[in-house]
């Protein structure tokens, strides 16, 4: 066994090169556990909609209303193609670069750009 | 009755006449001006002032009432701790010892020696962590374990410094970027070590912004940070829910000696996300972790007593400190790069560097970096990923050189 206190030059590469195997090697596996989770989340969100045949029809309607402000967002605020999720960061990030509290601040509409508008 | 007798008795037993009288007493002026240096920079400079501030403010308690020889009106005793620490004195691991002789600080030092509130700061951390894009984009991970390179070649550069293997696993683990690790690790491996690893630590977590981005405008080219990543998928609700309680068992199993960090990480956030322990979420969230954060600061600080702090060994972990951090934004950053060939260009290397811990800071400097390069760039939601990949990450390297050294 050896003297992990005063550990030799050679001990120490050896630990330093396993430490950051186990470390990899953890979060690998950790990596596949999440995606497997991910998956049979997702299926389980998604098969009731497949086998349905009026839920197949459901992005349509979706699809040809981009523009329309989803009801009832943050008062006034108008959202366009954006989710209250991306909405939310985006006045986060608006109001950390001005530095003002974003209760000061006053969000008229937020619309995503699309790359052919920029 | 002796009046000039009382006052000079009085006198000599101040800490006025201590700095003076005292075997090393000079050390003390020197701690307690280091104090004022680090109130300054936590209070001018805002560098993590919540435990800055109390780190401070523990270190220039211990180094007013704390005298070699003079250990009556101690706030800290660090002989205390040696013979609680020495195997071969009547009160190794005697906490009763600790109890009926202890200051303030030495009281407050029980929750740290036990690793009582580097977990609860853990639950906190849990409670306010939303691990959303990591389950959306879980390859982030990859980056999270490469971000944990500096932590082993800091490891390797303490043992070629000299340092004891405990030792330089404690200093290693700086590279982590995780306060309540740090403190963990050392408390269990180098107590002696503790005060200038923390302030190593906490130190260089608010220098992050200095930090990475001349390491990430060296490693990264102009192309590369430009790149504009795609919207991750929705997570949702029941994958929030079941995470934590998929990644405590996957990880304490894998490595039990991870149970303390990580099980109080995941007990906050499953708080956070099943949605029917708000008020537990709230308090871990707010009043448990402020309460927390004042222990753990002024006892860290009160470590900071003149005999243990003021020598080279010092100096080389605030060296070895900065190198780790160095190196885990280097490997951070290489992983990015290696996403970045390997998936044809989609993903920005940038978000690379928030793989060591410092959540959220390291995920906003990669957010604030990608913007100087692209204006509509938004990086913030991906750099979360790798950010909490960071946070498992180095609990996970801890609970290996735990396992290894402890």
């Amino acid at each position: 066994m050896h003297d992990l206190v005063n550990i030799s030059i050679p001990d120490a590469g050896g630990y330093a090169l396993l430490g950051y195997a186990v470390v990899f090697f953890g979060l690998i596996l950790l990596m596949c556990v999440i995606m497997i989770m991910g998956r049979v989340m997702t299926r389980k969100t998604v098969s009731p909609a497949a086998v349905s045949p009026a839920a197949s029809e459901a992005p349509a309607p979706k699809e040809a209303a981009p523009a329309k402000a989803a009801p009832g967002t943050a008062g006034e605020l108008k959202l366009y193609n954006t989710d209250p999720r991306d909405a939310a960061m985006v006045m986060a990030i608006v109001a950390d670069t001005l530095g003002k509290p974003l209760n000061e601040l006053r969000f008229i509409s937020i619309r995503e750009v699309t790359e052919d508008e920029v | 009755m002796e009046i000039m007798g009382v006052l000079q008795k009085l006198g000599l037993e101040s800490g006025f006449a201590a700095f003076f009288t005292t075997d090393g007493g000079w050390k003390n002026i020197v701690m307690i001006a280091i104090a004022f240096v680090l109130l300054y920079l936590g209070i001018a400079k805002k560098f993590e002032p919540l435990l800055l501030c109390g780190i401070a403010f523990g270190c220039l308690l211990s180094n007013l009432s704390y005298f070699v020889g003079m250990g009556n009106n101690a706030l800290y005793h660090p002989e205390l701790w040696e013979a609680f620490l020495d195997t071969s004195s009547p009160y190794y691991h005697s906490y009763g010892h600790i109890m009926s002789h202890c200051g303030l600080l030495d009281f407050f030092y029980i929750g740290v020696k036990a690793g009582i509130y580097p977990s609860l700061i853990f639950m906190g951390v849990g409670a306010m962590t939303d691990f959303g894009p990591l389950l959306a984009n879980p390859k982030s991970l990859l980056l999270g374990a490469a971000a944990q390179l500096g932590v082993f070649i800091a490891f390797f550069g303490a043992v070629l410094l000299g340092f004891t293997g405990p030792q330089a696993a404690s200093i290693g683990i700086i590279g982590g970027a995780d306060g309540p690790t740090a403190i963990y690790l050392t408390t269990k491996l180098a107590p002696e070590l503790l005060g200038p690893i923390a302030i190593a630590a906490y130190s260089y977590m608010a220098l992050i912004p200095l930090i990475q981005p001349p390491i990430m405008k060296l490693m990264t080219t102009d192309k590369m940070r430009t790149v504009k990543m795609v919207q991750s998928r929705e997570v949702s609700k029941t994958e929030k829910i079941v995470f934590p309680v998929v990644v405590s068992t996957f990880v304490i199993l894998l490595l039990p000696s991870t149970a303390p960090l990580i099980g109080c990480l995941m007990l906050g956030n499953l708080f956070r996300e099943c949605g029917v322990t708000d008020r537990l979420s709230d308090t871990a969230q707010n009043a448990l972790m402020n309460i927390v954060t004042i222990f753990l600061a002024t006892s860290v600080g009160a470590t900071m007593v003149a005999q243990n702090f003021l020598n080279l060994n010092t100096i080389k972990i605030i060296i070895l400190g900065l190198i780790a951090f160095s190196i885990s934004t280097v490997g951070g950053l290489c992983g990015g790069i290696v996403m970045y060939k390997t998936s044809g260009g989609t993903i920005n290397p940038l978000i690379g560097s928030a793989g060591v811990s410092a959540v959220p800071m390291a995920a906003r400097v990669a957010q604030d970096v990608g913007r100087r390069y692209n204006r509509n760039n938004y990086l913030l939601m991906h750099a979360m990923g790798p950010n909490v990949a960071g946070v498992i990450g180095s609990a996970i390297a801890a609970g290996f050189l735990l396992s290894v050294f402890g």
